[in-house]
């Protein structure tokens, strides 16, 4: 071969995948892509947070917040006028608005970083268990906002009417882009830093390392990828309230980040895909039916306690998560497909598990 | 009408209330940060299924003061058990996994009385004569605020003596200075830690009666809200301290009612919002609370 397959393997998989999504999105059933389009965006949302959670050490409960900012400008942003007249009380400048899905998605998102900069500018400051305590109050302020600016969000009653515009293709398409933005984030000198402050805040200081600088850096990304997260789930759902952007939420993009392993873009994808099609699964279940011949009567709340008893068990045995800290890489591909592909050399080690490059460099 | 003056002895009253039920659940919480730097989520589900129990206990025709009693008592319990399971094989781990863990604890609760009761509210079995109205000279009040405060008084007295004269008060004192050393000194850690759990759980506990009380009903919800304010009382008066953690919560108290009482009535129902607005400032002000430590927790 005289191409170098370094230069194609990129375009190469982003065909696969698209073909993937062409297919998914023919030939399965509307059900199977309903939940494809939900792995997307949690995808998205999990390694958004890892970002924040798992590379910087600043371990936020307050992303759903975000994520709720992106949901409601963006939605206020896409909604028809006509309904706005009759569901909204909108300010007369904005009442006559309405935008595609991609600019409405991407002013949502920069009014959220936006506010992630004004909020982490205080917030970035401070270390441990009290940047969780000050973001989960985050969460607890936008809802209170949701829910009393009543002209522009409908305060607690549903939010409908939203264009459903989000599908596999926006939904992947970003998942994509998060992912090469994540990646390429971290291994930039400003990912460094923040890996440096994650690990020793005091050491990263003195070789001349802002923390601040470092920490808002990956605060603000991680904010722009959720509010986009929450802008394709709200455009997904097409009615919501500000129920949906809360503590059992936050819970379940936790759970996954924390299955994946906090530290690694492949573990947050791997975890939002695990977990999503398992609590799917238990959803469907807690609803009662017939299940292998078995009567089994509605259990509303199994699928919640399934989840966290599961979580409970990765973190005493698993602390690190399915991934750690590692990622998959182009050299473990190749190195699983020769191994597969050419007849076994004597003494090749396959252990089955992705060897990647540790991204903390440890 | 009430003059100002009076108006402002009666919102103190309000306050000296709520402050007392945010003081009770803060101290639990300050108790198990100050040994195990533990910030324990499900705090507020130990105040929600003792609620539970007692209303099962109530409705089941035990006595009222029995039902209390026993209510408590299941909540010191509950709060041990969690420790057992859900704390205690990830000690010295990274402080993330035991916060992780209290999470899980937490939803798994919330959903097992989703599933086994209702996820509906009840009305709270509390007797009659709590919640009549008092009249004192011009000002009106409850019977559940002048109990809820003496309760509050009566029970803090007996922390403080059983944390300043009993020797394993004297221990968790001596574990949430120094874990290691405490340890070093002989001080067997696991009965110090069990010990802290039941006391602050026992306190939970009445805090959830007196909550239920005041609100007239109870959910598997209703954990949730009080917990992260009392977090933001400990915050307040310094975390881990526990003269701190009362003080943050009559502070919290305080601030809340009279900020509703004073702010334009369009900005009342931003109440919560405006509490963890007043965290953050603090927070930045003064990271180690009223009371705190003077560690090194900000950047």
């Amino acid at each position: 071969m005289t191409v170098d397959p370094k230069k194609w393997r990129r375009p190469l998989a982003l065909l696969a995948l698209a073909g993937l999504v062409f297919l998914a999105q023919n030939y399965a059933g509307a059900y199977y892509v309903r939940v494809l389009i939900i792995v997307a965006i949690n995808a998205v949302l999990v390694v958004a947070l890892n970002l924040s959670n798992g590379f910087t050490g600043v371990f936020s409960l307050g992303h759903v917040g975000f994520m709720a900012m992106g949901a409601y400008i963006s939605s206020i942003l896409t909604l028809p006028v006509a309904m706005k007249a009759t569901n909204l009380n909108l300010p007369h400048w904005l009442a006559g608005v309405q935008l595609g899905f991609l600019p409405a998605t991407l002013i949502a998102a920069v009014i959220t970083v936006i506010v992630a900069v004004i909020i982490g500018w205080p917030l970035m400051r401070l270390s441990g268990h009290y940047v969780t305590v000050a973001t989960l109050g985050f969460l607890v302020i936008v809802r209170v906002v949701l829910i009393n600016a009543d002209s522009y969000t409908r305060g607690a009653r549903t939010f409908s009417g939203v264009p459903p515009y989000t599908n596999l293709w926006w939904a992947v398409g970003w998942l994509v882009l998060t992912i090469y933005a994540a990646n390429r984030l971290i291994r930039s000198p400003y990912g460094r830093a923040m890996i440096a402050v994650r690990e020793d805040p005091l050491g990263a200081q003195s070789v001349g390392v802002s923390i601040l600088g470092s920490r808002q850096w990956a605060f603000g990304t991680s904010a722009f990828f959720t509010a986009i997260g929450g802008a394709l789930y709200a455009h997904f759902l097409s009615s919501f309230s500000p129920a949906a952007f809360y503590f059992s939420m936050t819970f379940n993009l936790i759970i996954m980040l924390v299955v994946g392993g906090m530290g690694s873009i492949t573990g947050s994808v791997l975890g939002a895909a695990g977990i999503t099609l398992i609590s799917e699964f238990f959803r469907n279940l807690e609803r009662g039916g017939v299940v292998l011949g078995v009567r089994i009567p509605p259990l509303y709340g199994m699928s919640q306690i399934v989840m966290a008893v599961l979580f409970m068990i990765i973190i005493v045995y698993r602390p690190i998560g399915i991934m750690g800290q590692k990622e998959l890489s182009w050299s473990d591909v190749s190195r699983w497909l020769s191994a597969r592909l050419r007849p076994p050399a004597a003494g090749t080690a396959d252990t089955g598990r992705p060897v990647g490059r540790g991204v903390s460099g440890d | 009408m009430l003059s100002t003056g009076n108006y402002i002895l009666q919102q103190t009253i309000n306050a000296l209330s709520l402050g007392s039920v945010y003081a009770l659940v803060a101290i639990g919480l300050a108790m198990v940060f100050g040994i195990l730097q533990l910030i324990n989520f499900a705090h507020g589900d130990l105040m929600m299924l003792s609620c539970y129990v007692f209303f099962f206990l109530a409705a089941a025709g035990v006595p009222f003061v029995a039902a209390l009693l026993l209510a408590v008592l299941a909540g010191a319990l509950m709060g041990v058990v969690m420790e057992r399971v859900a704390y205690r094989r990830l000690r010295g781990r990274a402080s993330v996994s035991m916060l992780l863990s209290s999470l899980a604890v937490s939803i798994i609760l919330q959903n097992l009385v989703i599933l086994v009761e209702s996820p509906q509210a009840r009305s709270f079995p509390a007797p009659d004569y709590l919640s009549t109205p008092l009249r004192l000279g011009v000002l009106t009040t409850s019977t559940i605020d002048v109990i809820t405060v003496a309760a509050a008084v009566a029970l803090l007295i007996g922390l403080t003596l059983l944390v300043t004269r009993t020797r394993v008060g004297i221990a968790m004192r001596a574990a949430a200075d120094d874990l290691m050393a405490a340890n070093l000194v002989g001080i067997n850690l696991n009965s110090v830690i069990v010990f802290a759990f039941a006391v602050g759980s026992a306190l939970a506990a009445v805090a959830g009666f007196l909550w239920a009380t005041r609100v007239g009903k109870f959910d598997p919800m209703m954990g949730f809200l009080p917990v992260l304010k009392a977090f933001v009382a400990a915050v307040i008066g310094g975390f881990g301290s526990l003269p701190g953690a009362v003080l943050g919560g009559y502070v919290l108290g305080f601030l809340e009612i009279f900020l509703i009482g004073f702010l334009p009535p369009g900005l009342s129902t931003f109440r919560d919002a405006l509490v963890f607005f007043i965290l953050i400032v603090v927070l930045l002000i003064r990271p180690n609370g009223i009371l705190g430590s003077t560690e090194g927790e900000k950047v």
